[in-house]
């Protein structure tokens, strides 16, 4: 017994060395989404962009959210991360695959501006410029995108710019795989 | 160096509770303001993630001060308005967590600490209680012995 309790303080400081190496590691400003796996909170949103107003074409509404696979691209005139990630928005875009966006706390001329000015990467846009719809789908800032299924339901948010990396080792394979779900 | 004391002393009788709350966020009934208010002190920000949404500047915690007050005008209870944003953002917004299954460890972890030391301690003082047993025979003959060679030297 007496020999065992030698041991003791170096399991405690093996303990808090495992603690310290697992929670040191996790980024604080990843919140785990409440999202996950409910579908997309119902939102009926105006325009962003000029054409599709006069053509009657309207924003982004709920139920344009099903159907196939998709990604919904939290984006705003007045974000900076946004700059960074535009690029890899517009060449995904290239590769087929379908962004709606959305254009939070924003005025719709600006988000306008900012798609006429840096190229439109999105399939349809919705102006959200009290914020709400992004609240309801628990967004705490721009840019955030969610992965949504055939069934219209949240499958996957992240956090901030998507990189290359961000796409290749883990939006990508998602969408294949909801893609092959029934 | 006196006067300096004395200018900090100034500042600081000056500096009130810090709030973010603008007036224009307040609601007319004062009893509704003051149940917002204390309900919006045990709400995190999720954008400076150590503030309250009564605390903070953020654009974000603005909107959910605004909300919050929202459901309470639609007659929510103080639950109610809280797990509407709960909702959305998880328990994560809540500056006191919920005593629930995933929150036992958060909520018991510093009392099983306690308990832990305790019992190391309880087992290290019986260990050192009572005076030690006498030397017998053969151990004094050995000291004897020990205590003479030293002598020796």
């Amino acid at each position: 017994m007496k020999r065992l309790l030698a041991f003791a303080p170096a399991a405690i400081f093996v303990l808090v060395l495992v603690g310290f190496a697992v929670g040191l590691r996790r980024d604080p400003t990843l919140l785990p989404s409440m999202m996950i796996g409910k579908p997309v909170p119902a939102f009926n949103l105006p325009p962003v962009r000029p054409s599709d107003a006069l053509s009657g074409r309207g924003g982004l509404a709920t139920d344009q959210l099903s159907g196939e696979p998709v990604m919904l691209n939290v984006f705003a005139s007045w974000c900076v991360a946004c700059r960074v990630e535009h690029p890899m928005l517009m060449r995904l875009k290239e590769q087929g695959v379908t962004i709606h966006g959305l254009d939070w706390k924003d005025e719709p001329a600006d988000g306008a501006g900012w798609l006429a000015e840096r190229g439109d990467p999105y399939a349809r846009v919705g102006n959200d410029r009290t914020g709400r719809a992004g609240i309801d789908l628990g967004v705490s800032g721009v840019p955030e995108t969610f992965v949504i299924d055939r069934k219209g339901r949240v499958r996957y948010r992240h956090v901030g710019a998507i990189s290359v990396e961000d796409w290749n080792r883990k939006l990508e394979p998602l969408l294949a795989r909801l893609r092959a779900e029934s | 160096m006196r006067r300096l004391i004395l200018l900090a002393a100034v500042l600081a009788a000056m500096a009130g509770p810090v709030r973010a709350v603008t007036p224009d966020e307040q609601l007319p009934d004062p009893k509704l303001e003051a149940r917002a208010r204390s309900l919006s002190r045990d709400l995190r920000c999720v954008v400076c993630q150590n503030q309250s949404i009564d605390e903070s500047d953020a654009a974000l915690a603005h909107d959910l001060r605004i909300i919050l007050r929202e459901r309470l005008l639609a007659g929510d209870t103080d639950d109610q308005a809280v797990a509407y944003l709960v909702q959305r953002y998880g328990n994560f917004v809540r500056l006191k967590p919920p005593f629930q299954a995933d929150t036992l460890a958060l909520w018991l972890g510093p009392l099983a600490v306690l308990l832990a030391g305790g019992a190391g301690a309880a087992i290290y003082m019986r260990g050192r209680s009572g005076p030690p047993a006498p030397l017998d025979a053969a151990e004094e003959a050995e000291l004897a012995a020990l205590i003479n060679t030293d002598e020796a030297h």
